[in-house]
Order: C-alpha cells, then sequence, then structure tokens
C-alpha cells in the first residue's frame, strides 16, 4: 500500500467511525450527472453566488455604511471638498486608496449581473423543457423565491454607494411605498426614519443586502441543491434514456473535475470583465442630493423591465374623500408584478390543472412537443423585453434616432398587442416543426440528391433516419384533452359550469399537437419503401 | 574671471556712492517709461488697425450673411417662419452655432447637429461682427481669454454640473433625449468657448444661463469639469459610452453569459 | 375525467437503447494521452504565471501607472494587470480541470436507477397512524379550551416583532404636507445660495433655487427633497393661465417644483424652444405656459407652482407656502 493510498484510507475511516457515512458517501460519490450544457446554467447562478459572498465580504471591510455627511479628501481630486455621505466617501476609497479594491467592486456587480441573467437562463431552460413538472414542483417555486429576492438584492446592492444614480431609484422605491393605500407614508416613515433621504437607509439597506437576504438566499439555494440531488437530476430524451434511469458520467472524478473546473472559470470571466471592463464608475455620477439628476437614468437590467412599465402607465390618480390612490404607480410598480410573480410560482399547478397530468416526470420535453407551454413562455418573455426595451427609451430614443414619445406609444400598444401574436406565432412555429419532424421519420431526411427512376421520372433521393433519431423524434407522449362534461348522467348542468368550460377550453389548448408517426406507419412505409 | 562679471565688479564700486540708488532709479524707470510707451504705441497702432478694420470685417460679414443666411434669416436678420431673428443675439450666438458647424442647417427636419463647419474661423468672425453690429448682445469669447484652467474648480464645477446640465446632458456629459425625437448634444469634445457661448445664448432647446445666476467663474467650473471628465483615463476598463447600467446589462448578456455558455457547451460535449 | 389512461394508446417506436460507446483518441493512442497531459499541464502552468502576474502588478505597478489601450484609450494598468492576473489565475485552473476530465478521466456513460418519490403505501399509513395517535395522545381534540387559548397565543405572540418595528421612525403627522417655503422667503441659487432679482434672469433663462435660509441653520438633503425650485423665465404673453395663477408669477418669472408629481426624481429639463419640462426618470412632461400641465407620460398631476414675487429690495420671494403637497402622490393626501 502506498503512502498515498494509505492516507486516503484513513481519513475515510476517521470521517466513518464517528458518522456512519461511508455508504452514503459512496452513493454520493458516484451520483450521476446528465451532460449537457443546458444543465450547467443553474452552475453559474451559484458559482456567481459564491463569487458575490467572496468579493462582497472583502468589500465589506472597507465600506462604512453611515449617511454622516464628510468632506471627501481621498485621492480622486475631481471630488476633493466635496460634500457626501460617508457610504459614498468609502466606496470611492475602495475605488481608488485600497489596491485591488476598484477591481473587486467591478467583480462584485459583474457577478451580480451575471448572476440574474444565468438565473432567468436556467429559469428559461426549466420552463421550456417542463423541468418543473412533478415531482419538481417545490424546487421550481424555492427558484421564483430566489429570483424574486435576486431582484431585490441586486438593487439595494448598488443602491448602497450612496450616489446620484443610484439614489434616485431609491427615491423612486420611496414613491413606489408612499404610494400604497392607507399605511404608505407611514411605511415610508418607518423605511426611512423619517422624511426621505433621511439619514438611516444606507444602514439599513446594508444589514438587508450583507445578512438577512444572503441569509435567506443561502438557505433555499441549499434547499434548492439538496432537493436537486434527492430527486436526481432530469434527462433529455434519448435511445436508453428512460423516466426509470438517470445516463450519465459519475461525480467522482468526472464531474468534480469539470463542476469544480467551472467555478473557476466563472470566477476567472467574472475577473477578466472585472478588469477590463468599467462598471457603475460612481465617481463620475457624483454623490445623491434629491435636487439633482441625469439624463438617461437607469436601473441594472434586471429592474428596467419594472421601470419600464412604470414609464408606460397611463397618468391615472384616484382623489375621492380626501385620499388619493395612484394607479399610475401602484399598477406597474406592485400590481401587475405581483400578478406576475404570483402566476410563474404556480404555473406547474395550473398546467397540471389544464393537462390533468399529475404524474411524475423525468424526461424532459422538446419545446415544441408542448406548443402551448412553448407560446406562453414566449409570451411572457415578450412582454418582458417590450417593457425592458421601454426602461432604456431614451437610451434608444438618442442612439437610433429616434423620440421617446414613439417608443412610448410603440411599448404601450405592443405591451397589449405583441405578447398575444407571439403566443399564436410560435404555437404555429412548434406546429410546423413538429409536422417536419414527422416528414422526418416517414420520409426520412433529403439528400439533394436527384435520380432517375427508369420510367424517365426524377426523384430525390431520402436517406432513412437512424433507429435512435427516429425514436427520439417519435418518443413523446400525445394525451388527447381532457374528456369534460358539464352536465352529468341525469343531464344536471355542472354547478362549476364556467370553471369547468375554461379548463376544457384550456385543456383543448394545451394539447394541440400534429399526430406523431406511430411504429405502424414507419413499418408501412419502410416496407412500401424497399 | 569672465568679462561680464569683470563689469559688475567695477559698478559695483560704485553701489556704495550717494547717487547710486537715484541713478539706478531713474536708469529704472527711464527703461520702463520707454518700454510702455513703444508697447502704447504698438496697441494704438492695432486699434487704429482694429477700427478700420471692423468696418469691413462687418461689410464682410454682412456679404456672407447675404450669401448663406438671409434665405432663411432674411435679409436684414429680421427672421423668417422658423428660422428666428437674429437681432440683438450677439456675436457668441453666432461663433456657436457657426463654429460648431450647426448653422447653415443641412436640412430644416429636426435639430441643428454638431458638424463639420461650413465656415473657417475668419468666416465665422465677420459673420459674428455683423450680426453683432445689428444690436447688443452677448459677445463671442475666445479659449483664452476664458482661462478656465486657471480660474475653475473642477469639484464645485462638477456640483454645479449635476445641478444645472446632467439632466439634459446625462451624468457624464453623454447627452441624452428630450420630447419629440430632440436631444441635448454630448458635451465632450466641445470648445470650451463654445461650452461657455452657449450657457451664455441657449441655443436650441437649451435655456440661458446668465451670468447673473451662474456666475463667470461658475461656467468656467463647469467647463474644467467637462474637460477633466472627456480627459479621464479609463480607470477600471472600457468606459462602455459612459450611458449607466444599459450597456453594462448588455455586456453581461452578451460577453458575460455569452461566453460562459459557449463553456458550458464545450465542457459538455464529448471529446474524441 | 381524466384520460391519463390512454396516453401510451399510440404504439411508440422502440428504444433502440444506448448508442454504443465511442472511444477518445486519447483511450486508443498513447501518444494521444501523452499530448492531452501536457495541454492540461499548460493550462495550470497559464494559471500560476496568472497568479504571478497578479503579485508583481500588486507590489510593482504604482496605482498611477496609465497604457494605452486600443478600445479602452488610456488605461490604468496597475487595475487592469491586477485584474488580467486574478482572471488567468483562476480561468486557467478551470480550463485544466475540464480538459483533464474530458481527455483523461473514464468516459464511459453509467446509469443511475430512479424510483417514485413517492413513499410505499404502508409506509405512509404507519406515518398517518403515529401523527394521528400523536394528536390523540395530545389530547387536542378533546381539550377545545386548551386548543382555542394556545390559538390565541400563538396568533398574538407574531404583534409583538411588528411593534418592536414602530420605532424605525416617527410618524409622518404633517410633513408631507410642507416645505420651508414661507411667504417672504427669499428665492436663492442652488448652489451658491444668493438672492435673485428679476433683471437676473434672461428670458428663455432657468434658475436652479432653494429657500434662503436664516444664518446657521444648515441645509440637509431632506430640505432639498421638498424645497428644490426651478425657475423659469418666459415672455409673459406666452402664459396661458388663469387669473390667479397669472398672479403667482412675476414678469414672466414662473416658480415650479422641482420634486417631480410622479415618482420624486428631479424635473428640470426644460426646454426653451417648446416650453416643456421632461423628467429623466419617466418621461413625464410638463407644458410651462399652462401651469405645469401633464401633456406625456405616467405622471398624473401637474408640478405645484411657488407663488413669487419680489420684496421691498427688489430680490424675488415666495408670495406664499406652495398651495399643495410637492412631490409623489400618497394616501391622506388631498387633491
Amino acid at each position: 500500500m502506498s503512502a498515498r493510498e494509505r492516507l486516503a484510507g484513513g481519513t475515510a475511516n476517521f470521517i466513518d467511525e464517528r458518522t456512519g457515512a461511508a455508504k452514503w458517501m459512496k452513493k454520493t460519490l458516484t451520483k450521476v450527472f446528465p451532460d449537457h450544457w443546458s444543465f450547467m446554467l443553474g452552475e453559474i447562478v451559484m458559482y456567481s453566488f459564491v463569487i458575490l459572498l467572496l468579493s462582497g465580504t472583502f468589500l465589506t471591510f472597507w465600506f462604512d455604511p453611515s449617511m454622516k455627511e464628510v468632506e471627501y479628501e481621498g485621492s480622486y481630486e475631481p471630488l476633493s471638498g466635496v460634500k457626501m455621505s460617508a457610504a459614498y466617501a468609502s466606496t470611492l476609497n475602495i475605488s481608488f486608496d485600497v489596491r485591488g479594491g476598484l477591481l473587486m467592486r467591478q467583480i462584485h456587480h459583474w457577478a451580480a449581473l451575471i448572476f440574474m441573467a444565468a438565473m432567468v437562463i436556467h429559469m428559461m431552460r426549466v420552463f421550456f423543457t417542463g423541468a418543473f413538472r412533478k415531482p419538481r414542483e417545490l424546487n421550481w417555486i424555492i427558484g421564483v423565491a430566489l429570483l424574486t429576492l435576486g431582484i431585490v438584492e441586486g438593487f439595494l446592492g448598488y443602491s448602497l454607494p450612496d450616489d446620484l444614480l443610484s439614489g434616485t431609484g431609491i427615491r423612486i422605491a420611496e414613491a413606489i411605498i408612499q404610494a400604497i393605500p392607507v399605511v404608505g407614508s407611514y411605511l415610508a416613515y418607518f423605511v426611512f426614519g423619517g422624511a426621505f433621504p433621511g439619514e438611516v437607509f444606507i444602514q439599513r439597506i446594508y444589514t438587508v443586502h450583507i445578512l438577512l437576504i444572503p441569509g435567506i438566499m443561502l438557505a433555499l439555494i441549499t434547499a434548492h441543491l439538496m432537493l436537486v440531488w434527492y430527486q436526481k437530476h432530469t434527462q433529455y430524451p434519448g435511445p436508453g434514456r428512460t423516466e426509470k434511469n438517470v445516463v450519465g458520467y459519475p461525480l467522482m472524478p468526472v464531474y468534480m473535475a469539470k463542476a469544480g473546473g467551472f467555478f473557476f472559470i466563472v470566477f476567472g470571466v467574472t475577473a477578466f470583465l472585472g478588469a477590463v471592463a468599467s462598471i457603475n464608475p460612481i465617481w463620475i455620477f457624483g454623490p445623491y442630493n434629491p435636487g439633482q439628476i441625469g439624463a438617461g437614468s437607469q436601473p441594472d437590467w434586471y429592474m428596467g423591465w419594472l421601470d419600464g412599465l412604470v414609464r408606460l402607465a397611463p397618468p391615472i390618480e384616484t382623489h375621492a374623500f380626501g385620499y388619493t390612490i395612484s394607479w399610475n404607480i401602484l399598477i406597474p410598480g406592485l400590481i401587475v408584478p405581483g400578478i406576475i410573480f404570483t402566476l410563474l410560482a404556480f404555473y406547474p399547478f395550473i398546467e397540471q390543472w389544464m393537462t390533468g397530468d399529475k404524474r411524475e416526470h423525468h424526461i424532459l420535453d422538446r419545446p415544441r412537443n408542448n406548443p402551448n407551454r412553448t407560446a406562453i413562455g414566449a409570451m411572457s418573455l415578450t412582454f418582458t423585453l417590450v417593457a425592458l426595451i421601454n426602461g432604456g427609451n431614451d437610451l434608444i430614443a438618442t442612439h437610433f434616432d429616434l423620440s421617446i414619445n414613439q417608443i412610448m406609444w410603440f411599448s404601450r400598444i405592443g405591451i397589449i398587442i405583441l405578447p398575444p401574436l407571439a403566443f399564436v406565432i410560435t404555437k404555429r412555429i412548434c406546429l410546423s416543426l413538429q409536422r417536419a419532424d414527422r416528414e422526418l421519420v416517414l420520409h426520412g431526411r433529403e439528400t439533394g440528391r436527384l435520380v432517375m427512376l427508369p420510367h424517365g421520372e426524377f426523384i430525390e433521393v431520402h436517406e432513412p433516419l437512424s433507429p435512435q433519431k427516429a425514436y427520439l423524434l417519435t418518443h413523446h407522449e400525445q394525451n388527447p384533452p381532457l374528456a369534460l362534461t358539464n352536465e352529468d348522467a341525469q343531464g344536471v348542468a355542472n354547478p362549476q359550469g364556467i370553471k369547468g368550460r375554461v379548463r376544457s377550453r384550456m385543456s383543448r389548448a394545451a394539447q394541440e399537437q400534429i399526430t406523431k408517426p406511430t411504429a405502424k406507419e414507419v413499418l408501412e412505409i419502410e416496407e412500401g419503401h424497399h | 574671471m569672465n568679462p561680464i562679471s569683470r563689469i559688475i565688479a567695477r559698478l559695483s564700486r560704485y553701489r556704495r556712492h550717494k547717487f547710486a540708488g537715484p541713478a539706478l532709479l531713474i536708469a529704472g524707470l527711464s527703461i520702463a517709461g520707454i518700454g510702455f510707451s513703444v508697447a502704447q504705441a504698438a496697441t494704438t497702432e492695432i486699434q487704429k488697425v482694429t477700427t478700420s478694420d471692423k468696418a469691413s470685417l462687418i461689410a464682410e460679414g454682412k456679404e456672407i450673411f447675404a450669401r448663406g443666411c438671409s434665405s432663411c434669416h432674411g435679409l436684414n436678420a429680421e427672421g423668417a417662419g422658423a428660422a428666428p431673428s437674429l437681432i440683438g443675439v450677439g456675436a457668441a450666438s453666432v461663433d456657436f452655432q457657426v463654429a460648431t458647424g450647426r448653422m447653415p442647417m443641412a436640412d430644416m427636419s429636426q435639430q441643428a447637429m454638431r458638424k463639420e463647419p461650413v465656415y473657417n474661423e475668419a468666416e465665422v468672425a465677420a459673420l459674428a461682427a455683423y450680426v453683432a453690429s445689428l444690436a447688443p448682445g452677448p459677445a463671442a469669447v475666445t479659449n483664452e481669454e476664458l482661462a478656465w484652467e486657471r480660474s475653475g474648480d473642477t469639484a464645485l464645477g462638477g456640483e454645479l454640473f449635476r445641478t444645472n446640465c446632467a439632466m439634459c446632458h446625462n451624468l457624464a456629459g453623454q447627452g441624452g433625449a428630450l420630447t419629440q425625437g430632440k436631444y441635448a448634444p454630448t458635451v465632450m469634445g466641445v470648445e470650451p468657448r463654445h461650452i461657455y457661448e452657449a450657457m451664455v445664448t441657449g441655443p436650441q432647446a437649451m435655456p440661458v444661463f446668465a451670468n447673473t445666476v451662474l456666475t463667470h467663474d461658475e461656467k468656467l467650473s463647469i467647463i474644467k469639469w467637462i474637460k477633466h471628465a472627456e480627459n479621464e483615463p479609463a480607470l477600471g476598463g472600457a468606459a462602455l459610452g459612459r450611458v449607466g447600467p444599459v450597456t453594462e446589462g448588455l455586456l453581461a448578456w452578451t460577453l458575460g453569459l455569452g461566453l460562459l455558455i459557449g463553456i458550458a457547451v464545450w465542457l459538455t460535449t464529448k471529446a474524441r | 375525467m381524466m384520460n391519463n389512461e390512454n396516453s401510451g394508446a399510440i404504439e411508440k417506436l422502440s428504444d433502440p437503447g444506448l448508442p454504443e460507446h465511442i472511444h477518445r483518441k486519447t483511450d486508443v493512442d498513447p501518444r494521444a494521452a501523452k499530448k492531452a497531459e501536457r495541454q492540461v499541464s499548460i493550462l495550470f502552468a497559464l494559471s500560476a504565471f496568472g497568479t504571478l502576474l497578479f503579485i508583481y502588478s500588486y507590489i510593482w505597478i504604482p496605482e498611477d501607472t496609465f497604457i494605452f489601450l486600443p478600445i479602452t484609450g488610456t488605461t490604468n494598468a496597475h487595475q487592469l494587470f491586477l485584474g488580467l492576473g486574478l482572471a488567468m489565475a483562476l480561468f486557467f485552473i478551470g480550463m485544466g480541470a475540464v480538459h483533464w476530465a474530458k481527455t483523461l478521466m473514464p468516459d464511459h456513460e453509467v446509469v443511475d436507477y430512479r424510483k417514485e418519490q413517492r413513499s410505499k403505501d404502508e409506509d405512509r399509513a404507519a406515518l398517518v397512524a403515529t401523527v394521528k395517535e400523536g394528536a390523540a395522545n395530545a389530547g387536542l381534540g378533546r381539550r377545545p379550551l386548551i386548543k382555542r387559548t394556545m390559538g390565541l397565543a400563538l396568533g398574538l405572540v407574531g404583534l409583538s416583532p411588528l411593534l418592536l418595528l414602530r420605532d424605525l421612525g416617527p410618524l409622518p403627522e404633517n410633513e408631507l404636507n410642507e416645505t420651508n417655503w414661507k411667504a417672504g422667503t427669499r428665492l436663492v441659487t442652488d448652489p451658491g445660495d444668493r438672492p435673485i432679482r428679476p433683471s437676473d434672469l434672461e428670458v428663455g433663462g432657468v434658475a436652479q433655487v432653494q429657500p434662503a435660509f436664516p444664518q446657521g441653520k444648515v441645509r440637509h438633503l431632506d430640505d432639498i427633497a421638498k424645497d428644490s425650485v426651478l425657475l423659469i423665465r418666459i415672455r409673459p404673453e406666452e402664459f396661458n393661465l388663469d387669473a390667479e395663477r397669472l398672479s403667482w408669477t412675476y414678469q414672466g418669472i414662473i416658480a415650479f417644483s422641482k420634486i417631480c408629481s410622479h415618482m420624486g426624481c428631479a424635473v428640470a429639463l426644460y426646454e426653451q424652444t417648446t416650453k416643456h419640462l421632461l423628467c429623466p426618470c419617466h418621461q413625464s412632461t410638463f407644458d410651462v405656459t399652462r401651469a405645469a400641465k401633464v401633456i406625456f407620460g405616467p405622471a398624473a398631476r401637474p408640478l405645484p407652482q411657488l407663488p413669487i414675487t419680489v420684496d421691498s429690495e427688489g430680490y424675488l420671494v415666495a408670495q406664499a407656502p406652495f398651495n399643495e403637497a410637492v412631490g409623489p402622490s400618497f394616501w391622506e393626501r388631498d387633491s
């Protein structure tokens, strides 16, 4: 036995004798990871989170979360002598007087943008492939909670430096709080410790940003991972892959190296961005002052769609009995996002209700094979995208020679018309792709080679598909819509008539499919060919 | 000992002479006096030239005006239709509009843009002299006259810029959108004198910042800050247009996430 | 009602099973394996070089060193090389590990089997029995008084932490309706604190102003957040105001709160040509000639107008405080 083997054996023995974990560890080390790039998206999110924790901890060593007014005396000359909050001054200090401080600030901010972007892409992957279906609905809900927390965490984070750009964002957040009926002004006074901007909110959001929300997120991420671990990965369809197995590479050693290596890669790419691209140059923006503002004030991208919604809201306010309700703030700022996130969180159950499918699913859907879901996804993304575009309308106007008024009207109309249009178009595209799949299975691949038949007719040679490919294109289920009746056997109308009719309509929409070829059809065609 | 030091040494022998002080004083005064009168003669000479020159300059300006500007602004600069009257706008306005190429306009559709100037400096000066001769207005300035580098205060300028300018021209001076397709242009790469003249005259949609509200020195500070922002090296890497989070988000999605997804695809493909 | 049982009704093509394993070059050719090994080592060596670059930059590149780069222009070399060193150090460890895993570690796919998440029926029944038995032993059903008082106690105990949050801030009282503008308060420039005469402002001119503070009173951000006013001068005949609002102006000079009536951003984008004010945050547009009436965007109310006049020394002063609350709407607002 070599020295190394002895050491490994000794360590394993030490741990097992104290925890009895040998069996569990063996199982863990041989856990199977399916190999697909889209399964790495969630890892980008997780690694970005770790990068955020590391770089964030570094920043806390110098950041002073205080709104005490100080006169700047650091090395950034154009601000010397300017009165500012200690928070802003210490951010300048991190940027210019701590070696590597600016790098860490930029890494932290880039990691945050990538964290949110990867979260959205990961969520899109899970949505469009149906990975949220039973038994993974809980993990989907945890994911939606993480997305929501991520947006809030990001917003609070970029507000900490107390610069003019982020201060404007805080001002808008205050207006949203203040607009809440009945308790709004009280809540605003509690949050800001008095009139806006007050002298406390930086230290308050600091605690929330570095302790409360990251703590909750860490707990949720842990639960998320434990569920993935316990329920095992989903897998893409293919030959040899069933609802009862999972095909891939073992954790030890392949995925340990791949996933571990990927952490360093994500960190490396983030550090690269931090090295070469400037982000949130607060020294240009100046310290916050409610009497100042900059043209083109924008939030970070994950808040941009909310800002876009607020911009396109109609100017409606109700004044009655001496009280005011600001619909122009409440609808885009609270009501619509509230509805969107609720629908998002409950989507797995909504789909179950539409299709009546309550079985477990571990094989992923190809998006085209579930046209209704794919179309719903495209519709939601279109809505968000129109809002996001409107959130940057001033920059789009100056860079593409347009008018903000035109873009605003485009968005106001577009946000109503474009999402349903996207739904219809996406659904048609999916059905066309299904039709193409059917053709492919039945008639093989067009080779582009023409041959002349003995009687003079030209035909194109079609190459039959490999059995693997044919299986991939036909393995999916196609269920007929729910047979729902609004009357019982005696002809008495169901008291839940409307609900039933809606469900029946939804179910028909959900199950709209191009009939896939059956084994019999394929056999017939093959016999005909040869 | 070289000859000059020998002379100095010889002279210094008389430095305790009782007439030494007055003599030195007289010598010094006469040198200064001669110099001054020569200089004064020179100045009057120049002034004479200017006066006679001024008339011809105005005449020249009037001629350029008749050829290039009168079709819109009217033969006597009284204005017509969309083109405003230029009576009383002053030389500052002409210098700003013409020397930055905004006037004459290429097309009347939206807003006069900064472009390659049509007239050279001398022609601009002539035009300015002509317009200034119509009615008193703000005078044109030169970069040297402004002496912003000496009199300005960058930090104060930043504060003033954020209060008075940033709402239209963006926090980093990159410009921004106004209503109905109009825009506030970037202030980067603009001649100091044109920045000053713009503040004094309020060209196009821009309001006037009178010297009583925003003092001369405050204007110089604003110019100093703008020039600082313009020349500030990339402290944290590529500036991404300095327009804030929109380009940052775009880069995070394209370069950041793009790279990572590309690597993820490589990571999960089977090696051959 | 449900017919999942039919789902398998369409006969599927048979599953051809997992594809055959194809050997990599590195599996069959020792030379290829050797080459891959070298590549992995080079990647790790690059990482080590990155760390050296990082250390070098940290210690020996002064923070005020600048170099010229094509895209970024003159760039801070300390920050750049520190970052590039770190990026290389991290990135190439990852690349090395992944390349190692891909080329040299076993690439036989393995199959793991899964079972349904649902527990076995007997386990579930046992759980139900345990819960029932536990509940029965506690006697919750038999002792309704305990159940109710416990519910009350648990419901109430949550109130105390809520109450503890009460002292986060004072009550708003009437503060949202008040500003520092009083009748006779002078308008002073922001920044600079200089009083303004009407003649200081040309037609087409603007001034950012604050109320004059008595000696010794310090202007806080809280004050600026409410008091900021934009002063605009146009030709008096261009006003389209009723008699009262017209009396609030002075020789074509009109004063509006700079705090947007929508969400409180500073509205100061004044277009001299159109006499429009634009808010850069959400593009609400206000018409100055019509008392800042909203003509575009999400704002629902005009900007509050400050009545102004001149005092005995000829300086601009407020005639009266704002007649309505400035800034974004709130529930108790009465207009």
